[in-house]
């Protein structure tokens, strides 16, 4: 057990040094959240109605959440790379814990969200953000992020190590995690959808993680929504890290 | 990496690597029966192989004829379907974790960290092995003193050339001291001179007593670092044995005579024929033929030749080459016979 937390730490700093020398990929956690919020902000803000709040209040926990889930590309990208060039088969053969390597892995998503997080946090509130919430509900907001990224990180680990390279685990990535941002109430309010697409806001966890980050930093209406995202969370991990870990197995022993 | 620095690239002889090299009597590398399939495709086949501790013994194959798998099972990355497979004494899955601790494996891919620095490379190695940082560290600059990199230590792997690289990927295999170290096809790309000097320092490295497994196609390597060779060709042991010992089983040596008049091929083939059991064979101005004994072979030869009058260019006599040897075992050369990746 000691020796998987100190691999684990081992491995997740390698991972984050990662960063560190890779500024360009630094990029991708810094600018482009920026980026997006401000081209949803300004460029579509003036045209959504969403009663109640003004569009900057509105948009910021869906952007954030969208930036969450996306936050574990890296470890797709990182898992794929890692496999291609014989970086696993070695860290196979050492007499290190074997679950360490996604488990540092997923532990390093979690510091590169909280990066994204601080720098969105930031911007936003210096577009005119405000928080109508408690401190122990902005924290709550925080925890729910990270939880929901690191689950999120397992569902980009299985994509990494199902793929055949770091491009493919790119589109399908987008092609996965953009239907889901967008068909939910991340952007818009989903009464503005039309039927079918409207029913499947609603259900989309993506719209459940949304309304519970609204109704811990803004106080709106939540209903269960904050345990439903909890629960959501819970579920991506149970499913996904089970799926993941198997899957590494049996990739890495091709 | 050279072998002119003063650094060890082992611990002393006298420290662990000693008292493993008994392993209880049993070789470094014992393996008997082993067959891996993949699907319908048996990869390895029922392969027995032996290394003493440290010799070197080399896989010698051409692409796709199972010794990648050979390795990885050896390494503990694949569990064999059958056989016993025991390296240092110990066995490749029930003892696996153990057994990790004494196998370093530097594969065909440089499995490096390219965005890490080289140091931090085999900082980090060192600590899954579980090094403390400190302690880690000073293996790492140790290493890289050895193979020649102190310069590049801090910079980012991804910065290295093709030879940097491999020494880095070989220096991280060497991190915790490995009594028996695996190599897949180390030479493979590499330019003539980085080849050269990673020879020597894996003669360096067996001088001190590592048992070394490589696998290779160059069969100049097999004749120059290896103890025992074994053949392998479509997931099976061929032939095995010393470098002599596989030439000789192709028929020991060969007449070559070179003629001045590429026209008298047939005259001279016909001249010498008798003095071979086999056929002579005939090329553009040369003749050439197995012979037994050395003994007056060239005189007679040459007596043969002038009575024939047929004028001689140059005439000598060939021990087989592993070429020779991979032919007349296998029915095709040994060069990369299709561009098929290796299985595993």
């Amino acid at each position: 057990m000691r020796r998987l937390v100190t691999d684990t730490l081992v491995i997740a700093e390698r991972n984050l040094e990662r960063l560190r020398t890779a500024p360009d990929l630094l990029l991708a956690f810094t600018v482009q959240p920026v980026m997006f919020l401000l081209l949803f902000a300004f460029v579509f803000g003036g045209a959504i109605e969403t009663p109640g709040f003004s569009y900057v209040d509105f948009l910021i926990p869906g952007i954030i959440v969208q930036n969450i889930a996306f936050g574990g590309f890296v470890t797709a990208l990182g898992l794929n790379e890692d496999l291609s060039k014989g970086l696993i088969d070695r860290f196979r053969t050492l007499p290190m814990a074997r679950s360490a390597v996604l488990a540092g892995r997923t532990l390093a998503d979690v510091g590169t969200n909280l990066l994204s997080l601080l720098i969105l946090l930031t911007t936003a509130l210096i577009i005119g953000f405000s928080f109508d919430a408690s401190v122990a509900e902005i924290v709550a907001g925080i925890g729910l992020m990270v939880l929901f990224g690191y689950a999120f990180s397992w569902v980009f680990a299985l994509l990494g190590l199902l793929v055949s390279s770091p491009e493919a685990a790119n589109s399908l990535g987008f092609i996965a995690v953009f239907p889901l941002t967008f068909i939910s109430s991340a952007f818009v309010p989903v009464e503005s959808m039309p039927g079918p697409i409207q029913w499947f806001a609603e259900i989309n966890p993506f719209t459940i993680v949304v309304d519970a980050l609204r109704a811990l930093w803004l106080d709106a209406p939540a209903g269960n929504s904050v345990w439903a995202a909890v629960v959501w969370s819970l579920v991506i991990l149970a499913v996904f890290a089970p799926l993941a870990v198997r899957r590494y197995r049996r990739a890495a022993s091709r | 990496m050279t072998t002119t620095t003063e650094v060890p690239l082992t611990v002393s002889a006298t420290g662990s690597r000693a008292t493993l090299a008994a392993y209880g009597g049993e070789p470094a590398v014992s393996v008997s029966g082993l067959v891996k399939s993949f699907g319908e495709v048996r990869a390895l086949d029922g392969v027995d192989l032996e290394a003493a501790p440290g010799t070197v013994l080399a896989l010698l194959g051409p692409n796709g004829a199972g010794k990648t798998t050979a390795v990885r099972v050896l390494t503990t990355l694949l569990e064999p379907d059958a056989g016993t497979v025991r390296v240092t004494g110990l066995d490749v899955v029930g003892e696996a974790k153990e057994l990790r601790k004494r196998i370093g494996l530097a594969g065909q891919n440089t499995a490096i960290d390219e965005n890490l620095s080289g140091l931090k490379n085999l900082v980090m190695v060192g600590r899954l092995y579980g090094e403390r940082r400190a302690a880690a560290r000073r293996r790492g600059l140790e290493l890289l003193e050895a193979f020649d990199l102190m310069d590049a230590a801090n910079r980012p792997a991804k910065t290295y050339s093709g030879g940097m690289r491999r020494r880095l990927d070989l220096a991280a295999a060497l991190v915790a001291n490995p009594p028996v170290l695996f190599l897949d096809e180390p030479t493979t790309g590499l330019d003539p001179r980085s080849r050269l000097n990673l020879w020597e320092t894996i003669e360096t490295l067996v001088a001190d007593g590592t048992t070394v497994l490589l696998t290779t196609q160059y069969l100049d390597e097999a004749d120059r670092l290896a103890d025992t060779i074994a053949v392998i060709d479509q997931g099976r042991v061929i032939a095995d044995g010393t470098s002599d010992q596989l030439k000789d089983r192709c028929g020991g040596e060969r007449l070559e005579v070179l003629l001045a008049d590429g026209n008298e091929a047939q005259v001279a083939a016909g001249a010498l024929a008798t003095m071979s059991e086999e056929p002579p064979v005939t090329g553009e101005a040369t003749v050439s033929l197995a012979v037994r004994g050395r003994d007056r072979t060239i005189v007679e030869a040459v007596r043969r030749l002038d009575q024939a009058g047929v004028s001689v260019h140059d005439i000598g006599l060939r021990r087989p080459t592993l070429d020779d040897v991979f032919l007349s075992l296998t029915g095709h050369v040994a060069e990369a016979i299709d561009d098929q990746e290796e299985t595993a």
